[in-house]
C-alpha cells in the first residue's frame, strides 16, 4: 500500500516512481485500436511513471521481452506466452482481458460459409473452393491462432489463393477486402476499421455465440527480474496490479470506438483461477 | 534551427485531423534524429574522404569498394545489427539505449556516413590538381591544402551531404526497430518519426492520413535542402 496510498493531493503518487518508465511491449491489436493508450494514461495518474509502448505481432514482443528490452509483455497467444513462461523468461502471468476472432469476407461469399457453426467447416471450404484468403504470415497472436485453425481443420494451406501478407492487422483486412478474399481478424481490428471496408462477417466468434475456438485471450507477464536484473520489475507488476485491478478493469470495459466495446475484462474472480499463472498443461510432478 | 523548422511546417496545419502537438512532435524527432545522423556522419565522413582520396595505402581500393557497397546497405539489417549491439544483452547494453533517440542516431549514422563519403570522396578527387599544387606552391600546410581542397570540392561535398539527410529521414526499417515508434500515451512521440507514423497509419489502412504525413515529410527535406544550399552557397 505505500504506493500512493495516502495522498489526496493527487499529485501523482510516489516520487520514486515518477522518474521511471516502464518499457511495455505489445501488439498491434492492443496498439492500433487506442486501448494501450487509454490505459496508460489511467496508468500514469495513479502512478506517475511514464509507458513507453513499443507495438509488434506476439512473437516479436515476446522476443523483445526475452532479450530483457521490455519490462512487461501484453500478448494474445497463450502457447507461445506459456513457452516464455517455461523458459523462464517470464513470471507473474494474469489473465487480462478478452474478446474473439471473426472470419470476414467478401458480400457474395464465394466459399459460401455465411453462418457456419463451425469454423473448422469454414476453412474447409474456403480451401476447398481455392477462394482467396489472405493471412498475417507474421508470427502474432492472429496468425498463430489461424494456424492453429487450419490446423484444426486437418489442412496445411498453400497454394495460390493462400497469401501471406506478413504485415499487421489493419493492412491484412485492406488486402483482404481489396482482393474480395477472406480473413481472420480480432474482433476489436475489425470494429475500429468497419466503415472503411466491404468486408462483412461471416464466421461470429464466441463474443455473439460463436465457436469456443475463436475465443481471443490476452495475457500480461512481467519480465523475469532473475534473468534480467536491468528491468523495472516492481514497475511491470504494478502496471501488472494496476491493470488487474477493478480501476483498471473498467477502462478496458468502458472503451468503445464507434460506440463499440472492443475489450471484455478477464481479471477479476472471486474464483482462484489458478490456470493463468502457470502454462496451461502443468500439472505438478508427483513422484 | 530545429524548433524554428518545426514551427515553420506546423503553421499551415491548423485544420488537421491530428493533434498539433502530435505532429510537431513527431516532426521534431525526425529532425533531431537525422540531423543529429548527419552532422556526426559528415564529421566523419569527411576525414575519410580525404584520406582515401589523397593518402597511398594498402587495401585503399578495398576501402573504396566498401564505401560504395555501404551505400546499398539494406536499412533492416543495420537496425538489427544496432539492436544487437544495444539490447540489453548486447555489447552495449548496460547503456540502456534500445527504443531511444540515441540508438536511432546511431543506426542512421551507419545508413547515411557511406553516402556523404562516397559523394565526398567523388568531389574531392575531382578537385583539379593545379589548385592543389598551387595551395602547395604557396606554402600551405597539409591542413591548409586538405582545407582549400574542401573549400573547392563543397559544392559536391554539400550534394553528399544532403544525399545523406535524404537516406536517413526518409528510412523506416531501421528506426521502426531500433527506436520503437514510441509515442506516449498523451500523443508526444519519443521515438516515432515520419516515417514510422506513416507506416502506422498504413498499416490501420489509414492511407489518407499516411499520405499527409508523407507530404509533410517532403516539405521538411525541401526546408533542409533551401537551408543547406543557402549555407553551401547556392550554386548546386
Amino acid at each position: 500500500m505505500g504506493i500512493a496510498g495516502c495522498s489526496d493531493t493527487d499529485d501523482g503518487g510516489d516520487a520514486e516512481i515518477t522518474d521511471q518508465t516502464l518499457t511495455l511491449t505489445t501488439t498491434t491489436s492492443t496498439y492500433d485500436t487506442g486501448l494501450v493508450d487509454e490505459l496508460n494514461l489511467a496508468f500514469e495518474e495513479r502512478f506517475g511513471a511514464g509507458v513507453a509502448a513499443v507495438n509488434e505481432g506476439t512473437g516479436a514482443a515476446l522476443e523483445t521481452g526475452r532479450r530483457g528490452d521490455a519490462d512487461v509483455v501484453l500478448v494474445h497467444a497463450r502457447a507461445l506466452e506459456d513457452e516464455f513462461i517455461r523458459e523462464g523468461y517470464g513470471v507473474n502471468r494474469r489473465d487480462l482481458m478478452y474478446n474473439d476472432f471473426v472470419v470476414v469476407g467478401p458480400d457474395d461469399d464465394p466459399a459460401g460459409i455465411d453462418g457456419l457453426d463451425e469454423v473448422t467447416e469454414a476453412f474447409r471450404a474456403i480451401a476447398e473452393s481455392e477462394s482467396v484468403f489472405v493471412s498475417r504470415g507474421d508470427s502474432s497472436g492472429t496468425h498463430t491462432k489461424e494456424l492453429e485453425l487450419w490446423d484444426a481443420a486437418g489442412l496445411d494451406p498453400g497454394g495460390e489463393w493462400y497469401r501471406e501478407a506478413g504485415s499487421g492487422m489493419g493492412q491484412v483486412l485492406v488486402q483482404a477486402d481489396q482482393s474480395s478474399g477472406y480473413t481472420l481478424a480480432d474482433r476489436a481490428t475489425y470494429r475500429s476499421m468497419r466503415s472503411q471496408l466491404s468486408l462483412g462477417i461471416r464466421v461470429e466468434g464466441p463474443i455473439e455465440d460463436g465457436p469456443e475456438l475463436l475465443a481471443n485471450p490476452y495475457g500480461i507477464v512481467a519480465v523475469n527480474p532473475a534473468v534480467h536484473d536491468t528491468v523495472e520489475y516492481d514497475l511491470a507488476l504494478a502496471y501488472i496490479g494496476f491493470l488487474t485491478s477493478r480501476a483498471g478493469q473498467d477502462v478496458i470495459e468502458s472503451y468503445t470506438v464507434e460506440g463499440e466495446q472492443l475489450f471484455f475484462p478477464r481479471s477479476l474472480s472471486a474464483e482462484p483461477n489458478f490456470e493463468q499463472y502457470v502454462p496451461e498443461d502443468w500439472t505438478r510432478e508427483v513422484d | 534551427m530545429v524548433g524554428a523548422i518545426v514551427e515553420l511546417a506546423t503553421v499551415p496545419l491548423v485544420e488537421f485531423p491530428f493533434e498539433s502537438n502530435y505532429v510537431r512532435s513527431i516532426i521534431y524527432v525526425s529532425l533531431y534524429v537525422s540531423l543529429t545522423a548527419v552532422v556526426l556522419s559528415t564529421l566523419v565522413s569527411l576525414p575519410v574522404a580525404m584520406l582515401v582520396g589523397f593518402a597511398e595505402f594498402p587495401g585503399r581500393r578495398l576501402a573504396i569498394a566498401l564505401i560504395n557497397t555501404g551505400m546499398g546497405l539494406p536499412s533492416v539489417v543495420v537496425g538489427l545489427a544496432v539492436l544487437f549491439l544495444v539490447s540489453n544483452q548486447g555489447p552495449l547494453g548496460s547503456f540502456d539505449l534500445v527504443f531511444t533517440k540515441e540508438a536511432m542516431i546511431m543506426s542512421q549514422f551507419v545508413l547515411a556516413t557511406p553516402v556523404i563519403t562516397g559523394v565526398s570522396l567523388a568531389a574531392v578527387t575531382g578537385v583539379d590538381d593545379g589548385v592543389r599544387d598551387a595551395s602547395y606552391a604557396l606554402g600551405g600546410t597539409r591542413l591548409d591544402v586538405a582545407l582549400v581542397t574542401i573549400t573547392e570540392a563543397r559544392y559536391g561535398i554539400a550534394t553528399g551531404v544532403l544525399a545523406g539527410l535524404g537516406r536517413a529521414i526518409s528510412e523506416v526499417g531501421s528506426v521502426l526497430i531500433v527506436g520503437g515508434n514510441i509515442a506516449g500515451a498523451d500523443g508526444t512521440a519519443i521515438t516515432r518519426t515520419l516515417t514510422t507514423a506513416i507506416q502506422l497509419e498504413a498499416r490501420q489502412g489509414r492511407f489518407e492520413l499516411a499520405l499527409l504525413l508523407g507530404g509533410i515529410l517532403l516539405v521538411l527535406v525541401l526546408l533542409v535542402n533551401a537551408v543547406v544550399l543557402r549555407l553551401g552557397g547556392g550554386r548546386v
